[in-house]
């Protein structure tokens, strides 16, 4: 049947069409856990949250720099949403401080700290439905005279910005190829055009922190190519990335820096070729599977092993 | 049958004071509801506030007619940020029990004996029209035509009424398509993706319980003109109509609670017309004029039941939302 060309898709791991540019010299010292950067955007102080009897998070220290591309990886459940709700404003820590650009964030409401130029994306994605996509876009912009409540009702204060915002929505949009889209209704939009959608919103702002929380998920291979050459793009117009991300040859591809969390901890740091050979990270995905065969095994830690044999394979 | 009177009667009903006052609240409720996702089911508690706040103010007070409006407007204020600091950070449901109780706090301290000299208790409050009265311009005489004639007091109560309504609706309008309305549109979606975006999202619901909750007091105060304020009329039923009159007309619309509430009331005058006419008739045999009086209630329910199901998104109601419902 015709179908079988559609299972004939190649499924070798998507790479960016641009060859990224890594940025190094990013730490000071050993690359250890929670080693020390030498302009870090990010700084966390025994940042902790339990939930119950559980420790979902519990970073010792731990710095992002500024300017690169920072991975955030761990097995599921390592605590790393709950890391990003933390640093975002949007959930609270039992202890723990941590400033943003010199600016301490403890305490800061979500908004705020959006405001302070720190953007994020959720894990499941935010799309607004019932708002179009252009809507969306425009909802981004920061700094809105017609945001506030008795100039919203005189729209000469506020047609001029707004044209602009649409023109720099439009202009973005298309860099996402959602252009065509734009007088849609968000919720017509697929999984992986939500996605883009909400990264692109996020964008409107100007931020200089993006925060991607498994930009990835959902999206097919070919959206995945122009994602991580969004994500590229951003680096090179000066913001900084921090993403979470299951698949590990993405991380490779585009991340000068990889954060690997394990039970709340922090539990190894370093070049992204480099930190999958620490024996912390592989005992973190790997944990007591470790010698036994994983033949008949279909779990989650399965996936994982085998995803990280896949790429100690392919690192030799 | 006296079909003339009937369809006479419900006629009367479209432009009746009291139907502008059901579409107001009922706009203030698609502020609310419709736009920001705010599930007020308190609306006669604001109502009660804008009746009680004017005669009131008036009866026990004298002020001037404008003195009254804002007394009313400042206590409908109060109330929505009373109800709003505890409850707008949390869950949305939690609105809609505090609301509803609030109402009937509200109510039940117009009821209780204790301030009878004030608010007359379960009699009510009357005698306070003289000041509006006072303000018509008009010159005695009846103007209008057909079932729309009325004397120079009735007829100045609806010019103001409906103008009030016209002026609240081109302000929603205009407001919910701006930045502003984004924002608050943004915030019924999915009010963390908003807030990830630097909106402070508690302080726009907070916003927009208090204008449509001053809506609601205008309205509460334009349904006290034509009558008494009698503490009774401000139960949650009233509440439930005016629900009923948004969803009939379209939650997140402009002319949805307006040509509701005209349809509400149309029918429901010319059901309450017919059947105790059809009872009079012996039409209905089994069934006694107070009984009818009830079965309008029922027919009006079946009416809109008709409606929603055929239409649900509502008249005015946008058809390609309702693909998207979650
Ligand atoms: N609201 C909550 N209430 C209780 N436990 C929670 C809550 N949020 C997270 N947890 C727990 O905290 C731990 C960390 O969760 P988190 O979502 O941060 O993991 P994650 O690293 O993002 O995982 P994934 O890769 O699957 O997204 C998990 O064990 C989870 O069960
Ligand atoms: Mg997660």
């Amino acid at each position: 049947m015709s179908d079988n060309a559609v299972s004939a898709a190649p499924l070798e791991p998507p790479v960016p069409t641009q060859k990224p540019i890594k940025t190094t010299g990013l730490h000071i010292g050993e690359a250890e856990p929670g080693c020390r950067k030498v302009d870090p955007i990010l700084i966390a102080d025994g940042v902790r949250r339990t939930f119950g009897g559980l420790t979902a998070v519990d970073v010792d220290h731990v710095e992002v720099p500024r300017g690169a591309i920072t991975a955030l990886i761990g097995p599921n459940g390592a605590g790393k949403t709950t890391l990003f709700n933390l640093l975002t404003g949007f959930d609270k820590p039992d202890a723990g401080k941590w400033t943003f650009d010199g600016r301490s964030l403890a305490g800061v409401p979500a908004y705020r700290v959006a405001r302070m130029g720190q953007i994020r994306t959720f894990q499941l994605t935010k799309a607004l439905g019932l708002l179009t996509v252009m809507d969306n876009m425009l909802l981004g912009a920061k700094g809105q005279t017609g945001e506030n409540m008795f100039r919203a009702l005189m729209p000469f204060l506020w047609r001029n910005q707004e044209e602009e915002n649409r023109a720099k929505a439009l202009d973005l949009l298309t860099r996402f190829k959602l252009d065509t889209k734009k007088d849609d209704y968000a919720a017509s939009l697929s999984g992986g055009q939500r996605k883009l959608l909400e990264m692109a919103r996020a964008l409107m702002s100007d931020p200089t922190l993006v925060m991607l929380d498994e930009p990835m998920a959902g999206v097919n291979p070919a959206l995945t190519q122009s994602l991580l050459d969004h994500i590229l793009n951003l680096k090179s117009e000066g913001m900084t990335v921090l993403f979470v991300e299951h698949d590990m040859h993405m991380v490779r591809h585009i991340a000068d820096w990889v954060i690997v969390m394990a039970e709340g901890h922090v539990v190894a740091e370093g070049d992204p070729h480099e930190v999958m050979r620490n024996p912390a990270v592989i005992d973190a995905y790997l944990g007591q599977h470790h010698d036994e065969d994983l033949g008949e095994d279909q779990s989650a830690e399965a996936e994982n092993v085998s995803a990280i044999k896949e790429l100690l394979d392919d690192e030799r | 049958m006296d079909w003339g009177a009937i369809f006479g009667n419900a006629a009367v009903e479209l432009i009746s004071p009291t139907t502008a006052a059901y579409a107001l609240a009922a706009l203030g409720l698609a502020v609310h509801f419709g736009y920001t996702g705010l599930l007020n089911f308190g609306q006669a508690g604001f109502m009660a506030l804008g009746a009680y706040g004017y005669a009131i103010s008036i009866l026990t007070f004298g002020f001037p007619v404008w003195g009254a409006f804002l007394v009313g407007v400042g206590a409908s204020v109060i109330f929505a940020l009373i109800l709003g600091i505890p409850t707008l950070r949390l869950r949305a449901d939690y609105l809609a029990i505090v609301t509803i109780a609030a109402a009937e706090i509200v109510r039940l301290l117009f009821t209780t004996n204790t301030f009878a000299s004030v608010t007359g208790s379960a009699n009510g409050l009357s005698g306070y029209k003289n000041e509006f009265a006072a303000l018509n311009p008009l010159a005695e005489g009846s103007y209008g035509f057909g079932p729309f004639e009325n004397n120079a007091y009735d007829t100045w109560l609806r010019i103001v009424a409906w103008s009030i309504v016209i002026l609240a609706a081109l302000f929603v309008w205009q407001i919910m398509r701006s930045p502003w309305g984004r924002v608050i549109k943004g915030i019924r979606e999915d009010e963390d993706a908003v807030r990830a975006l630097g909106k402070n999202v508690y302080a726009y619901k907070m916003q927009s319980l208090i204008f449509g909750g001053v809506l609601g007091t205008i309205a509460g105060m334009i349904f006290a003109l034509p009558r008494a304020v009698v503490p009774s009329n401000y139960q949650t039923t009233l509440t439930f109509f005016i629900y009923a009159i948004l969803l009939l007309g379209g939650a997140a619309t402009v002319l949805g609670p307006i040509i509701g509430s005209m349809i509400f009331w149309v029918l429901l005058s010319f059901f309450s017309g017919f059947i105790a006419r059809a009872v009079e008739a012996g039409w209905l045999p089994f069934m006694t004029s107070i009984q009818g009086g009830q079965l309008r209630f029922i027919l009006v329910g079946v009416a809109i039941m008709l409606i929603v199901i055929f239409r649900p998104q509502g008249i005015f109601g946008n058809k390609k939302e309702l693909a998207f419902v979650r």
